[in-house]
This record gives structure tokens, C-alpha cells and sequence, in this order.
């Protein structure tokens, strides 16, 4: 496992610093997110009280569409020179390419949450009162799990034609329990409502992770294999 | 020692390789030579774990190459049709992240060393999407061999080389020779099969056709009419 732990590490080091040099997924990623919360500050007035209410399906608007486009080119990069192919050779577990490309998507999509909920916030005039600590261990949790199912779902669809496409339309339905539990624990936590609601779909949303983890963990290497 | 025996390919309804067998030695150098969609790369990822045969054993050393044979995957180098690297790293950065893929020790000393003996050490810090297709294809080379393996799988290797760097990648497969490491090389370039190997195959329709020793004495044109007739089946 410490061996499987350490390539993974090596992948998603070898994934941001070449996301750094080239700033191509991130770059998209911040400038798409920018552009739906200006999209959504004009369209609804902040000024009104009852749009707060749609923050938190904000939140996870911004992060699943955004994060899309990371997770769609983690996978379709490594066709360049058959790189891919390079990492299969090599002696190391399947499982460790999972975790190491889950891993370098987790940091680039939650920079963009880092960079794009404050602005979201900002533009919609809303004042933080929530507690920060729930807040943040609900948007990590609902993150990780988007991002390890996408992360298995891009491996699948980087083989089609349409991967572009075809990686929403096998993401989104997956997701649908997790963002129900997202949603609803954020708002919560935004509203400053009882803690003990927020905890059940915190609940449900970690047996997700759970569940979907080990799931895509086991199964990755089959994937390998056929693609 | 590596065996193939009694290898049988079948992808969908196409049989690529029928009762494919092989035995290469440490020290060894066999080309495997043939028409296109012989089953030559086919082969090659059967050698290097990328596929699983239909039916037959890959016997490295005496043990089987399953998907989990990692420490036998160490002793295997494959130089594909791509390069396999990545364009934004510079080619240091490329060499490092195989490296410690593979657990190889001081990498950046053997990095440099090899970056040195392929001619690339001036560009180790340019990152490779600059590079030309003979410059890739020489770093592809030091990628193979900074992991020392034990048998070399070489799928076209001479392919975009200018004439130095052909003369260079000759002297290096002929080094790791000399030390023991058994070198298998696909290439329809035959004047360069002649230099490096001392045994050749013909692969024709998934079948071997013919298995010798090459003559360096007699040359190329013998070589080319011997191969044509082997096709041809004349």
C-alpha cells in the first residue's frame, strides 16, 4: 500500500507540474467559473434576500461544470505520445494511476473552489455567519466524491470519440444522490440551521465516498486493461 | 531468459498470432522482421505484460508475466511506437518521473549521464514540445534505458534518427549487449537489423516463417532477396 501510496504521489506530482507549466485545465477552469457566477449575479439581483437561497446549488453549480473540464482532459492528456501506455508498462499497480490522477484532481478543482466561492460570496453580497469548519468539511467531502467517480468515469470515456460529451452524461445521474446531500448540508450550514441535519447528509455523503472508492479502487484496473 | 510458448493472439475474430514461440538469452540480439499487421507490435505487447494471450505462457526467468508481475515488468524496457513522454516537462523532468516510477537509484546522476550519451544535455531543461521527431525519439532511447533493464524491447527504434544519432543508438544497444542484455528489436530497416542483431525471425500472418542466424558477411542485397522470397513464400 506505501508502495502504491508513493506512485500515486509521483503521478499527481508529475500532473501539476505539468498543469503549471501549461496552466491549460486550470486556466479554463477559473475563467469558466468567473464567468457563470457573473452570468448569475446579473441575472438574479443580489440585492433581493431570496436569492441567497440559491448559493449553495451555486456552489456546486460552479464546482461540477468547472471541474468537468479538469476531469475531462486528466485522462485524454495522457494520449499525447501514448503516455498512457508508458505508465502501464512501468512496474506499478493500476490502482496507483487512479489515485494519483484523483489526487491532482482534487487540488486543481478545489484551487478553483478556493478562488471561486469567495467571488461568488462577494458578488452576491453575502456575508459569511455560517460555521466555517462544517462548511469546509462538507464541501471536501461532497469534492472528493465527484471527483474520484469522475475521475473513473473520464479513464472510461477517454477512449470514445465523444468523451467530451459522453463523461457528463455518465457523470451527472452518478452524482445526483451526492449533490442532493451537498446542497442540502451546505445550505444548512449557510442558514445557520441545526447542525444535526447537516451531519445526517454528511453521513450519507461519506458511505458515498465510501462506496464509490473502493468501488472504482478495484474496478480501475480492469479499465486499464481493456482500454 | 525470456520464453514465449505456444502464443496465440486472437482480437475479435482475427487470429494476430498463431503458436507463437521464442526463447531469447541474456546477450542475445533478435530482430523480428515482417509485412505490415504481421502481428510484430502485437508481439511486443504480449513480451512487455500490455496484453494477455489467448492461449501460451510468457515465461520471464521461469516465472509467468501476469498484471501483477510488477518486479518482472522492472527487467522489461519498451520502446514503443510513441515516445510516451510528456511534452510540457523538459526532458530531465521526463527522465525523473520514470525514474522513480521504477525505483531507480541516483536519477539524476544517470539522468544526466544518459541525457549526455543520446546528445540531449544542452536541452535538459527545454521543455520536449519544442523538440523535433529524432529529438524525442533519442530521449525515448535514455528513458528505456535509465530503468537497466534486462531485456530490450525496441519497436522500430531507428525511426526519425538522423545518421549520428542511428550510429549512436547502435553503440549504446551494442554496449548493453556486451553487459549481458538480451535485446529484441522490431525494424523494417535492414541494414540496421544486420548491424545490431545476430539472429532474425520473419513474421508473416501471425506465423514465424523463418528463424536464422544473419550473416554479416553477405550483406544487405541477400538479406533483402532472402526476406522477399521468405514473404512471398517462393
Amino acid at each position: 500500500m506505501k508502495i502504491i501510496l508513493a506512485d500515486a504521489l509521483t503521478i499527481a506530482a508529475k500532473d501539476l507540474r505539468n498543469e503549471l507549466k501549461s496552466k491549460q485545465t486550470s486556466g479554463m477552469m477559473i475563467i469558466f467559473s468567473s464567468l457563470v457566477i457573473l452570468i448569475f449575479s446579473f441575472a438574479f439581483d443580489p440585492t433581493n434576500n431570496t436569492v441567497k437561497a440559491i448559493i449553495p446549488g451555486l456552489i456546486w453549480v460552479i464546482t461540477i461544470f468547472s471541474g468537468l473540464l479538469g476531469l475531462n482532459r486528466s485522462f485524454i492528456s495522457e494520449q499525447e505520445n501514448d503516455s498512457l501506455t508508458g505508465l502501464k508498462v512501468a512496474p506499478i499497480d493500476p490502482s496507483s494511476i487512479f489515485l494519483g490522477k484523483v489526487v491532482a484532481n482534487l487540488v486543481l478543482v478545489t484551487i478553483v473552489q478556493m478562488l471561486s466561492i469567495p467571488i461568488l460570496f462577494l458578488l452576491f453580497d453575502y456575508k459569511f455567519h455560517g460555521d466555517l469548519i462544517w462548511f469546509l468539511l462538507i464541501v471536501l467531502t461532497a469534492t472528493i466524491g465527484f471527483i474520484v467517480i469522475g475521475t473513473f468515469l473520464a479513464a472510461l470515456a477517454a477512449n470514445a470519440k465523444n468523451s467530451e460529451m459522453l463523461l457528463p452524461v455518465l457523470l451527472l445521474p452518478l452524482l445526483s444522490p451526492l449533490m442532493i446531500g451537498a446542497v442540502q448540508a451546505t445550505k444548512i450550514v449557510l442558514e445557520q440551521e441545526g447542525i444535526t441535519d447537516a451531519i445526517s447528509w454528511l453521513q450519507l455523503m461519506a458511505a458515498y465516498d465510501l462506496l464509490f472508492f473502493a468501488a472504482c479502487f478495484f474496478l480501475f484496473e480492469y479499465l486499464m486493461e481493456g482500454s | 531468459m525470456l520464453e514465449l510458448k505456444e502464443i496465440t493472439k486472437i482480437i475479435g475474430d482475427k487470429i494476430i498470432l498463431r503458436n507463437f514461440s521464442l526463447a531469447l538469452a541474456p546477450g542475445e540480439s533478435v530482430a523480428v522482421i515482417g509485412p505490415n499487421g504481421a502481428g510484430k507490435s502485437t508481439f511486443f505487447k504480449l513480451a512487455a505484460g500490455l496484453m494477455q494471450p489467448t492461449s501460451g505462457e510468457i515465461l520471464l526467468n521461469g516465472e509467468q508475466i501476469k498484471k501483477k508481475t510488477h518486479l518482472l515488468k522492472k527487467r522489461i524496457g519498451y520502446l514503443g511506437h510513441e515516445s510516451f513522454l510528456y511534452s510540457a516537462l523538459t526532458p530531465l523532468e521526463n527522465l525523473r518521473f520514470y525514474g522513480k516510477l521504477y525505483k531507480v537509484k541516483n536519477i539524476e546522476e544517470k539522468g544526466m549521464e544518459l541525457l549526455k550519451a543520446v546528445g540531449l544535455h544542452y536541452f535538459k531543461d527545454i521543455p520536449i514540445r519544442s523538440f523535433s521527431r529524432g529529438m524525442i525519439q533519442r530521449l525515448a532511447i535514455a528513458r528505456v534505458l535509465l530503468t537497466e533493464p534486462d531485456f530490450l524491447l525496441l519497436d522500430e527504434p531507428h525511426t526519425g534518427l538522423d545518421q549520428e544519432a542511428v550510429s549512436l543508438l547502435n553503440l549504446l544497444i551494442k554496449e548493453r549487449q556486451e553487459k549481458g542484455i538480451a535485446i529484441l528489436l522490431i525494424s523494417h530497416d535492414f541494414e540496421q537489423v544486420i548491424q545490431v542483431c545476430e539472429r532474425v525471425l520473419i513474421l508473416n500472418k501471425g506465423r514465424v516463417v523463418e528463424d536464422k542466424s544473419i550473416d554479416h558477411q553477405r550483406g544487405l542485397m541477400p538479406f533483402k532477396n532472402w526476406y522477399e522470397a521468405a514473404v512471398s513464400g517462393k
